[in-house]
């Protein structure tokens, strides 16, 4: 049973009045909020048990050190990764796709070597591919978009091909919500030899993920977007391929022995986390994501599956809205334009009601072009919104088009 | 024609405001005040006149005639258009020293300070800095 009041008093920021009015928070796509024991236990931590953890032989590191290490098996378990070492912390998603091109990608991606992503991608799965592509004259190639915001397997078939050294793709697009046919990605990548990351960024908080179902070489997601803490963020990878790649940044924990004539780095994990991490922020993702677990990530599936069908055609039935992203497989985002106005007027009326979306181009520059749209408006929707709050927004669109209009 | 002062030109806009306490007006008012703007020529739409950091494009064109600044401005997104109205209302046709020495008090009076923060994105800042550079421009010309 999924009972929503219960729910939605665990997430203090819900009932904190925004411009004199009741807040309703649509732009879950950006980041989500945190629940109250999330809070708490990055403030329990610091207060009763925080020192540095790792090589400490005191009380405080050790327990530190357990309850870091813990976290990592519980994210582990939660995806289904084979071993406890293939979690690699890292501050998010875009420092885990940075990782892998500056290791993976230095090492195993050479001159005239492919790249493959697609239209769709949000920034950090374009610019880090870029970078690399400049440094090592590899090639980036794109899997173009449809109408309805989705690619053609057929484009995936013909664009990866044995010369393409990796895929990376995301799993749910942040500016459309399409979602997409990872399992076929990952087989056509297989096929032609490719290894293949997801951008799991906007799926973790959505779907049960199984990285050793999907056999998914890298997924990479945020810890900020499934109700935990920001600077937080999980690289998963295959031992086998973590083993092969050097390491990121070098600094202190990442090392077995430091000599001037030779360092030896450490084992896994830790070979890919130098310095001090974050740890209480990722203390309090273990607890963050032990409440998704316990509110049930199938029942979250079903209820945002309803929430999202119901505002889909509430939105729809707007005259002069247009749904930017109309693939049959999409997830909790929805992304509009209202015909003859921009986005960010759009953006501000709603912002005065109380209302937060996002506006803009959503890091995702190439989706806008292809549209030829300045950007939209982005509605995204997480477990503790409402059927109400869709009724909220409805209105308050239907004011701002007439004001703007 | 004796020309109103920048700061005479803020207050009656603060006035004008006074009326309102509520957002809603405030924002019918921008729309309304927007809408009556007149476009800037395509010509004036150039990368040059672009001002950046807006979610929506502003554009200003400047020119120098008879020793005082002469603003045009145009958005795509009304509100935007509306609040640069509001700055080459108040700053066209004063002397470059003036514009650049002007304090614009009036925007954080009419309660519009928030379109300020440098995150909102919109680039109003950046617009206010560009006016003044002008200024500051012309003066040395």
């Amino acid at each position: 049973m999924f009972d929503i009041e219960k729910i939605r008093a665990d997430f203090p920021i819900l009932n904190e009045p925004i411009r004199g009015k009741k807040l309703v928070y649509l732009d879950n796509a950006a980041s989500t909020q945190k629940p109250q024991v999330v809070i708490d236990a990055e403030k329990y931590f610091y207060e009763h048990q925080y020192a540095n953890i790792h090589r400490g032989v005191h009380y405080l590191s050790q327990i530190g050190t357990d309850l870091y290490e813990g976290v990592r098996k519980q994210i582990q378990l939660f995806i289904n990764a084979k071993h406890e070492y293939e979690i690699i912390y890292t501050k998010g998603t875009t420092n885990a796709i940075n990782l892998v091109a500056y290791t993976f990608g230095r090492k195993f991606i050479n001159k005239g070597d492919e790249i493959v992503i697609t239209e769709m991608e949000h920034h950090s799965n374009i610019v880090p591919w870029q970078i690399l592509c400049e440094e090592k004259k590899c090639i980036l190639k794109v899997i173009p978009m449809q109408e309805d915001g989705s690619i053609l397997l057929e484009d995936a078939r013909k664009i990866i091909t044995p010369k393409t050294k990796l895929v990376s793709t995301f799993y749910v697009s942040n500016a459309l919500g399409t979602i997409n046919p990872v399992k076929e990605l990952i087989r056509i990548a297989h096929e032609n030899d490719a290894k293949i990351l997801l951008d799991a960024a906007q799926a973790i908080q959505h779907y049960p993920i199984d990285v050793q179902e999907l056999d998914v070489d890298f997924l990479v997601f945020s810890g900020h977007k499934i109700y935990g803490p920001t600077g937080t963020g999980i690289l998963y990878a295959k031992e086998q391929l973590l083993n092969q790649m050097p390491p990121y940044e070098g600094g202190g924990d990442m090392i077995k022995t430091v000599s001037f004539e030779k360092t030896v780095y450490n084992d896994l994990p830790f070979k890919f986390e130098a310095g001090t991490p974050n740890i209480a922020g990722c203390i309090a993702l273990g607890t963050a994501i032990k409440y998704v677990q316990d509110l049930g990530i199938k029942n979250i599936m079903k209820y945002e599956a309803e929430l999202f069908k119901y505002a889909t055609k509430k939105l729809k039935a707007i005259e002069g809205l247009k749904i930017y992203g109309t693939s049959k497989n999409k997830s909790c985002v929805i992304s509009f334009l209202l015909e003859g106005i921009h986005p960010y007027d759009v953006g501000v009326i709603l912002d005065n009601s109380g209302i937060a979306i996002r506006t803009g181009h959503h890091c995702a520059q190439p989706v806008m072009d292809h549209y030829h749209i300045p950007g939209t408006c982005r509605a995204s929707f997480a477990f503790y919104n409402t059927k109400e709050e869709v009724d909220v927004l409805v209105t308050s669109i239907l004011k701002a088009k007439k004001m703007l209009s | 024609m004796e020309t109103k002062s920048i700061n005479e030109l803020q207050d009656e806009i603060v006035e004008d405001f006074s009326m309102y306490d509520d957002w809603n007006d405030k924002y019918e008012y921008l729309i309304e005040f927007g809408k009556t703007l007149p476009k800037l020529d395509e010509e004036y739409k150039t990368d040059e006149n672009r001002i950046h950091g807006c979610q929506s494009r502003v554009w200003l064109n400047a020119q120098m005639i008879d020793g005082k600044v002469i603003f045009e401005a145009d958005s795509d997104a009304i509100i935007t258009k509306g609040i640069v109205g509001l700055l080459v209302s108040v700053l066209s046709g004063h002397t470059p020293k003036e514009i650049a020495e002007s304090d614009l008090y009036f925007i954080g009076k009419i309660g519009l300070q928030e379109h300020l923060s440098p995150t909102r994105a919109n680039g109003l800042l950046s617009m206010i800095k560009k006016m003044k550079t002008y200024g500051i421009a012309f003066q040395a010309k």
